[in-house]
């Protein structure tokens, strides 16, 4: 029973068993996509005092995300991640251009892909909130119809992994914002779907909830291999969870690569700070490095570098040349600062800029 | 990333084989040797099995309700009075007169009674369908997009308002007294036509309720303009459709045919003659009414939904 495809999992087995048993139809030649959107466009009329225009929320979006990938979606507010992300759901009908996941079509067939994809909105809940946690585990199950000891087995892991033990019985609107994130992640992961899309999990968590959701994230596709699309605001998720970027700006996709690559493209520069052991003379002539500023009559220094093209390490090690290094730090470029200058340098040209940003495959690691 | 990879497929994998030796516990017919990869095709999930879903929604809901008992019994009891004061609002009427549309009051307590309970038993269940821009507003029919059930028998198991059941009682006795002091002729035609025209009626309520659900998709606040079609409905199918008016007859009589719920059963059990325009007879017709009535409501519904996935026509 087990010898099928490996892609068949415990919740999301296809509605009509598959006669060639190779892969849930998706007719793709190539590995299949989890995600395919070719020319996806979403246009909403708007009513501008009397007259009526439309406007475009997601232009001719074009991408491939394969199976067992971990992608981070980002842009500012209204760029159009949540128009994209109703699209691969099924709420949302495209105004032009293709979209299947998990080789389905969403709208039309929505209630198969529900056995095949989670998905956690910000500020929708799918729990009950006047019902305890555990009960609304336990209903979900119901709906996507796991076996009665499955349902309990995946419940227990879920439970015993995002550590929900203390506040199973509590109701849901008694939960503080972090514990509801938690059982929220759960409750879409329960039906072991092979895509979770997430949307902005980690907002208003304090340090330590998003350090725990995040290894949990880890854990959990390390384990079973899910894809995993997430929005976020917060450079740390996108550092610590994805392997590639996207970048959306007004409805258009403009970068699309891996971490460093964005911030190299977008020119922002990470900065290593250094504590010398005794007040030192401006430190301008390191390579490849530019010296932002001095405090302390040079006792402390900061300096900016390009991840494409040099290292902390090199940068470190030309300092420690000139001068007796204490201690140092490495500030990351702000994701906020590095989509703001990836958005100024593609918008004064009007054609899609996506192919001149795009990073060459060179896969500079990061150091 | 080859290594987490291979883990990922041998863990998938058991995982496959566990649940499918729980589905072939639990799944007795899927037993014949068929390898149904996974979890059965669509012809092996039972009834029972199918109706899990909306079960365990509805038990929470019906939990949840009773868990507050002294709340509880204060809606039952509003909901009661309320009921009665609109039974009293028909005694009213005929203690000024003798008879209304050629009804007198005893025979108004069988159209009160068949009419009042059918809304009662449809408002207990699809009655909260036109709080869908609640819903709509907190993102929860977002969530119903990403659940394997249709969205409208989501939205209709999503709640269960049980303080209708006294109102439903309140019917119950008016029909019990209605077809006491009437004499109606007992038999297996008599039965048949109260069990038909009660079980039509509940659909018509129902899918005015559904239309009404439709609706909000584009009104969005217009809950108050659907209430008017709604309750005027069950007013209107509390009287004799004789004495409505002629607005009322094109609205009430052909477009939501409330004449079915109550009024032309009674004609039809009692025997009575009916206003020129509605033989009486037509109280037999209550399933045809309602499939009008739910033909309409579905295309409502479609339209709606439609129109919020913002797919056009």
């Amino acid at each position: 029973m087990g010898s099928m495809g490996g892609s068949t999992r415990a919740g999301a087995g296809g509605s009509e068993p598959a006669t060639d048993g190779t892969d849930d139809g998706t007719g793709g030649a190539d590995p299949p996509a989890i995600i395919d959107m070719v020319g996806l466009t979403r246009q909403f009329g708007v009513r501008d005092g009397m007259r009526r225009r439309r406007l475009t929320a997601v232009d001719g979006l074009t991408v491939r995300i394969g199976a067992g990938e971990a992608v981070g979606y980002i842009g500012a507010n209204g760029a159009g991640k949540s128009t994209t992300i109703k699209m691969l759901a099924g709420i949302l009908v495209p105004t032009s251009g293709t979209v299947h996941t998990c080789g389905l079509r969403p709208v039309k067939d929505r209630r198969r892909l529900a056995r095949q994809i989670g998905v956690v909105f910000g500020q929708r809940s799918q729990l009950w909130w006047d019902l305890p946690v555990r009960d609304s585990f336990r209903i979900l199950a119901a709906i996507h119809a796991l076996p009665a000891a499955a349902g309990r087995a995946r419940t227990g892991e879920l439970v015993e992994q995002l550590e929900m033990g203390e506040f199973l019985a509590t109701p849901v609107r008694q939960l503080s914002l972090g514990q509801r994130m938690r059982a929220e992640i759960a409750a879409a992961l329960l039906h072991r779907p092979r895509l979770i899309i997430l949307d902005e999990p980690t907002i208003g968590l304090d340090v330590l909830s998003k350090q725990r959701l995040r290894e949990f994230l880890i854990a959990e596709r390390a384990a079973h291999g899910t894809t995993l699309l997430l929005t976020t605001h917060d450079m740390g998720d996108i550092e610590r969870l994805c392997e590639r970027v996207l970048v959306i700006d007004q409805g258009r996709l403009a970068y699309d690569g891996d971490l460093p690559g964005l911030a190299g493209s977008a020119g922002a520069d990470r900065v290593l700070v250094v504590d010398l052991a005794a007040p030192t003379v401006d430190l301008t002539a390191i390579p490849a490095a530019r010296h932002l500023g001095s405090e302390a009559h040079g006792l402390r220094q900061r300096l900016a570098f390009d991840a494409e093209t040099t290292t902390a390490a090199r940068v470190l090690a030309a300092v420690t040349g000139i001068a007796d290094v204490v201690d140092f730090t490495v500030e990351e470029p702000d994701i906020e600062d590095v989509v703001r200058r990836l958005y100024a340098a593609t918008r004064p040209s009007p054609g899609p800029p996506v192919a001149s940003v795009e990073p060459v495959v060179s896969g500079p690691d990061a150091p | 990333m080859v290594e987490p990879a291979t883990t990922a497929t041998t863990v998938t994998t058991a995982m496959v084989t566990a649940a499918g030796v729980d589905a072939g516990a639990v799944d007795v017919r899927g037993a014949g040797g068929v390898d149904r990869g996974g979890r059965g095709g669509r012809g092996s999930v039972t009834v029972r099995e199918r109706l899990r879903p909306y079960r365990a929604v509805l038990a929470s809901r019906a939990r949840s309700q009773t868990s507050y008992r002294t709340n509880f019994a204060l809606d039952l009891l509003s909901s009661l009075l309320s009921a009665v004061v609109e039974l009293a609002e028909v005694w009213v009427i005929f203690h000024a007169t003798s008879g209304l549309g050629g009804l007198e009051f005893r025979q108004m307590l069988l159209v009160f009674g068949l009419a009042d309970l059918a809304f009662s038993l449809a408002d207990l269940v699809f009655g909260h369908c036109d709080r869908l821009p609640t819903y709509l507003r907190a993102g929860t029919f977002d969530v119903f997009y990403l659940r394997p059930q249709p969205l409208l028998a989501q939205l209709v198991t999503s709640e269960l308002s049980l303080r209708r059941l006294a109102r439903a009682a309140v019917g119950v006795a008016a029909l019990s007294a209605g077809v006491v002091v009437c004499d109606v002729p007992w038999g297996p035609g008599s039965v048949l036509l109260l069990v038909t025209a009660l079980l039509s009626g509940c659909a018509m309520f129902a899918a005015m309720f559904v239309w009404a659900g439709g609706l909000q998709f584009f009104l969005l606040d217009g809950r108050e303009m659907t209430n008017a079609f709604v309750y005027g409905g069950r007013y209107a199918a509390t009287q004799p459709a004789s004495v409505w008016s002629r607005p009322l007859v094109v609205l009430f009589g052909f477009f939501f045919p409330m004449a079915f719920t109550g009024y032309l059963p009674t004609l039809a059990l009692l025997g009575l003659p009916g206003p020129g325009w509605l033989p009486s007879w037509l109280g037999w017709c209550g399933p045809l009414a309602a499939g009008w009535t739910w033909a309409m409501a579905l295309l409502c519904w479609r339209w709606g939904v439609r129109h919020y996935q913002g797919g056009g026509g």
